[in-house]
């Protein structure tokens, strides 16, 4: 991977001086900003943590699958099994597999995200 | 068409404010991915209105593939204002003339609709303990409201929602094993059927108006607005995604389900069961990750070009991440 820059600093520094103008923009250029200043987060914290998250995800669908194979052909392989029925939510290691899977997913999408059975701050 | 609203309010000024009436500022508020919504003020003979202009501003597209005309959300609020719902009066509904497109005027009501801070802000501190039942009491009228003649409102049980959305999630072609398994959870846990009502149909954080001494005070946003269970309507309040950050206080962020039931029932409402309204959360949190994967195609088919509809795909996972613990929770 190239450094100096990293590609996720790029990203950052995007990021920051879409910061610095902001002040600057009307209300609704203003919002847009932020959301852009989120994207640009996602696309970082998916470039440094999106690897080994994949990784994980295929390993536990492998398990649950019985075999191996790229993350896109078992991810597509476990939506037709749910789809036919083949796996519920009573099958050994399903919800922890897809609890594991969503949080990965989730650190990288909405880090700040409190999620259904987070306990009171 | 880009339509100059500022200058289109202008002219609309005398309509609203009798002859001689002027404009007094317009402003977009921020927020809105299909809808405009702006604050503006009508200055003349009889005095001053502070007014609230309504405006589609997007071509359709599938996020709005149910929505009501503008139009239609005018009549219901006037139907459920006069059953006693809590809805701002709506004063003039627009028309050619008026050079706006789609749209209607109401009158303004103080108060606040972010949710963010009416979970978090201390000012709420006092009153947010009251308003999970109040947000049952306000769907009472609503529900009692008889749709009015004419709408055309759709009519849906759990089950037509079910086929709708897993129609629409395949139709977008993502692959996510936790909305399938949810639909296959949902599929097989159908609450009975129940005799249909009206439904405000986007009833959460943000679609309500809260003041910080008397709570509630407006239910806004009717574009979702159809015919079905009751109870969809309290679940959709109870979705996490509405919780803003305190997933610990099931009704909206700010209250407890026990207190949602309670107003519903002391006020009128037929008394609905805890397990019906877990259903319609979890449909709720479901149907919220099929309408993110729905925004971001808008944007990846060119209909819509705004930034936030790529970044709210990747709110799916948000729903994923809910659903997955729901799933384990049972209904």
């Amino acid at each position: 991977m190239i450094t100096h820059p990293k590609t996720e600093e790029l990203a950052q520094a995007v990021a920051l001086w879409i910061d610095q103008i902001r002040p600057g923009l009307d209300p609704r250029n203003a919002f847009l900003a932020r959301v852009a200043v989120n994207v640009l987060g996602v696309v970082g914290r998916e470039l440094a943590q999106g690897p080994a998250a994949e990784a994980r995800a295929a390993r536990l669908m492998a398990g649950l699958l019985g075999h191996e194979g790229s993350y896109a052909d078992l991810n597509s392989e476990l939506c037709a099994a749910i789809r036919a029925g083949d796996l519920t939510v009573e099958t050994p290691g399903l919800l922890a597999a897809l609890q594991t899977i969503a949080r990965d997913r989730i650190a990288i999408d909405q880090p700040n995200y409190k999620a259904e059975g987070t306990p009171a701050p | 068409m880009t339509v100059d609203v500022p200058s289109s309010l202008e002219k609309l000024a005398d309509r609203l404010g009798g002859a001689g009436a002027r404009l007094d500022g317009a402003q977009r508020l921020s927020g809105g991915a299909s809808m405009e919504t702006w604050a503006f003020a009508v200055a003349g003979p009889k005095g001053r209105e502070d007014l609230i202009l309504r405006r589609r501003s997007a071509p359709f597209d599938p996020e709005n593939a149910r929505s009501v005309s503008l139009a239609t959300e005018a009549a219901l609020i006037r139907a459920t204002g006069a059953r006693g719902a809590l809805v701002p009066p709506v004063r003039h509904l627009c028309d050619e003339a008026d050079g706006l497109g789609e749209a209607y005027v109401m009158g303004r009501v103080e108060g606040e609709t972010l949710g963010r801070r009416i979970v978090g802000d201390p000012r709420f501190d006092a009153v947010r303990g009251k308003l999970a039942r109040q947000c049952g009491e306000a769907l009472v009228p609503i529900h009692a409201t008889p749709p009015p003649d004419g709408l055309n409102l759709k009519v849906s049980d759990a089950k037509g929602e079910l086929d709708r959305y897993e129609e629409v999630y395949r139709a977008t072609g993502a692959e996510r094993p936790i909305l399938d398994l949810a639909f296959q959870y949902l599929r097989a846990h159908l609450p009975g059927p129940v005799a249909p009502v009206l439904l405000h149909g986007d009833f959460r954080n943000g679609n309500l108006m809260f003041d910080p001494e008397r709570g509630v005070v407006a239910v806004l946003d009717w574009e979702l607005s159809h015919i079905g269970d009751p109870a969809e309507d309290m679940g959709w309040i109870c979705t996490n995604s509405w919780r803003f950050g305190r997933p610990d206080r099931p009704v909206g962020g700010f209250g407890e389900y026990a207190d949602l039931l309670a107003g519903y029932a002391a006020a009128g409402g037929r008394p609905v069961e805890l397990s019906r309204v877990r259903f319609w959360q979890m449909l709720g949190s479901l149907r919220w990750g099929v309408m993110c994967l729905t925004m971001y195609l808008s944007w990846a088919n060119g209909v819509e070009k705004s930034v936030e509809r790529p970044m709210i795909g990747r709110r799916v996972s948000e729903t994923e991440a809910d659903l997955v613990v729901l799933l384990e929770q049972s209904l």
